[in-house]
């Protein structure tokens, strides 16, 4: 049985860590530190945490200025905020000027639930990919979600990491070393490849125990980096299963798909399908009933496989 | 350590107009050079960073990176050019490099880009984001050594945009006494007078309304300059904004108050008149 952990919380955790490790940690807030449990920093060091009340763009520049005065800023709101409301200010006074700021959301993707739509963010992983020089990380568990932010903190650079609202299965080893850009193999297989991040990580290794019983044998990816991707691992599973499926929590455009296709198409192109929310708003409900209701789930998962595999040649 | 020495100060008003209508030139012959620039603006602003960089602010071109520096964010980056004339006086940038403005790889992009040019402390150009950038430092340095101040100059246009409001409203709430806004005050913007456009007064009022100190000047007047940044300096309560009176294209009759040289570059003919007019004198 895995253990069900909190990513935000252990976000926090992280960010009391690091927090002893270097006064040079600083962390912003919009007024959700207490979902974002950034609060947990904001106890143990309150002169390095700056709540800057709802605004966004105002958050994102002054940790851009934090950041140019020396400081390594940590900035958190849910994750439609933090990079729709202010994605220009991201772009140009972040990662135009190369600041060492790192956004780090919570609430992403349609398990936020209840909050429905307004809340639900399914484009930021999209947004944050398409500027220059940004890395978009997706953890995938609290335990990599710790690794993840401690890689952060001292990556030159902007990052961008995407946690959930939901708890989490713990899949990742705590021995196993973490590097931005490398994604890794959770389970061997044959037949497909099935690419995930994030919270549809578990729900790709339970497609993949459906698919065994029906004989058919699924290699599931940990990608975590969404940029830059691991295009190593992914031509390497292109080349030895034959085709590939992506599982992402996030609208079908920009996201873990496009980016995984885009190193097929350039570099191995096989069939290739994609489980993700398939270009809609999201809504209100219980996470699992919007999971099913979106088709993220593990019997989506089945039908990708077999669509893939089905289209292989010969 | 050795502590650098601090760039010497001139506050004769008479000098710091001098060097202004010194600099005034090498603006236009920038952009001359370039073909593209924003005239108008960098004329407006220019007596506002002499007062700054020949008067008020702790630098060291030797070491532009000194941590004890205090610092500049040109948060309308479009006047650029004011901003390059001055790093070229004290010697961050080249003769060389002026030439080069707005050319392919110049470490003088058509907007301040901190990556390329010493001596920028924030790359700009989208408006509204400077007072945020430059509260960040504030806050991040207020409580270091030698507690360096931070300048941030702003459009009067600029102030349309919400997250000005956004950044004088935290800088407030955190009592960010280090803080230092100008205003730019030149009453025009692309698509005309501020006024008609968007109005935005009265400024003053609403910078106090948010709890900060706030006085108005004459922005081409160096004793009033001085005596503002010294005011702002006193004042330990809290940011301080100055709005700075100031004529878009001060200096060049031609330019004066005229819309059309926001962002238009003077031909050969016009920059020898423009020339003519600010040589000699004092």
């Amino acid at each position: 049985m895995k253990r069900i952990l909190s990513t935000r919380e252990e976000y926090g955790r992280t960010l009391v860590r690091l927090g002893e490790r270097s006064k040079d940690i600083v962390v912003l807030d919009a007024d959700l530190s207490g979902s974002t449990c950034t609060r947990t920093f904001a106890k143990r060091f309150p002169k390095r945490f700056f709540n800057m009340g709802i605004s966004e763009q105002d958050l994102i520049c002054t940790a851009a200025g934090m950041s140019m005065a020396g400081k390594i800023a940590f900035a958190s709101s849910f994750a439609i905020f933090i990079t729709g409301r202010c994605w220009e200010q991201i772009r140009n006074s972040v990662a135009l000027p190369g600041c060492n700021v790192n956004i780090v959301s919570t609430h992403g993707g349609i398990t936020v639930g209840k909050d429905g739509a307004s809340h639900q963010a399914l484009e930021d992983i999209a947004v944050m990919r398409a500027i220059p020089t940004m890395t978009v990380i997706v953890p995938a568990d609290a335990v990599e979600t710790r690794k993840a932010i401690e890689a952060a903190a001292w990556f030159d650079g902007p990052v961008y990491i995407r946690l959930t609202r939901a708890n989490l299965p713990v899949i990742a080893s705590a021995e196993k070393p973490f590097r931005i850009g490398r994604g890794w193999q959770v389970q061997e297989g044959g037949d497909v490849t099935i690419i995930a991040i994030g919270m549809m990580l578990q729900i790709a290794l339970e497609g993949a125990e459906l698919l065994r019983k029906e004989g058919i044998s699924a290699r599931v990816i940990n990608m975590v980096t969404v940029k830059p991707v691991d295009e190593y691992l992914i031509t390497l599973c292109a080349e030895e299963t034959g085709c590939v499926v992506t599982a992402e929590e996030h609208n079908i455009c920009g996201g873990l798909g496009d980016a995984v296709g885009e190193v097929l198409l350039r570099r191995h192109p096989v069939p290739m399908e994609r489980v993700a929310v398939r270009d809609s708003f999201g809504r209100s409900g219980d996470p699992q009933a919007l999971l099913d209701y979106f088709d993220l789930n593990p019997p989506a998962i089945v039908r990708a496989a077999k669509r893939a595999i089905s289209r292989k040649k010969g | 350590m050795v502590t650098p020495p601090e760039t010497p100060r001139i506050r004769d008003p008479l000098l710091l107009a001098g060097h202004a209508r010194q600099l005034r030139r090498s603006i236009l012959k920038m952009i001359h050079t370039a073909k593209s620039g924003h005239t108008g603006s960098s004329l407006s602003c220019i007596d506002i960073l002499v007062a700054l960089y020949f008067a008020e602010m702790r630098h060291l071109p030797i070491n532009p990176e000194w941590s004890g520096r205090d610092r500049l964010v040109l948060s309308k980056g479009h006047a650029a050019p004011a901003l390059y004339a001055i790093l070229h006086h004290f010697g961050y940038i080249s003769a060389n490099d002026l030439g080069r403005l707005r050319q392919l790889e110049s470490i003088l992009q058509g907007h301040p880009d901190s990556r390329r040019c010493p001596g920028i402390e924030a790359s700009t150009g989208s408006l509204g984001q400077g007072l945020s950038i430059a509260h960040g430092m504030a806050l991040a340095l207020r409580d270091g050594p030698k507690q360096p101040r931070i300048y941030a100059v702003l459009g009067d246009g600029e102030l349309q945009e919400g997250q000005i409001w956004e950044a004088v409203m935290s800088a407030a709430h955190y009592a960010t006494s280090n803080l230092c806004a100008i205003v730019d005050a030149n009453g025009l913007q692309i698509d005309g007078p501020v006024h008609e456009v968007m109005r935005v007064s009265p400024i003053a009022d609403k910078f106090r309304a948010f709890g900060w100190n706030a006085t108005e000047i004459d922005g081409h007047d160096f004793s009033a300059l001085l005596a503002a940044l010294d005011g702002a300096r006193e004042h330990t309560e809290g940011p301080t904004a100055i709005i700075a009176k100031t004529i878009k294209g001060k200096g060049v009759s031609f330019c004066e108050n005229r819309v059309e040289w926001h962002g238009k570059a003077p031909n050969a003919e016009e920059l020898a008149n423009a020339l003519a007019e600010l040589e000699g004198g004092q």
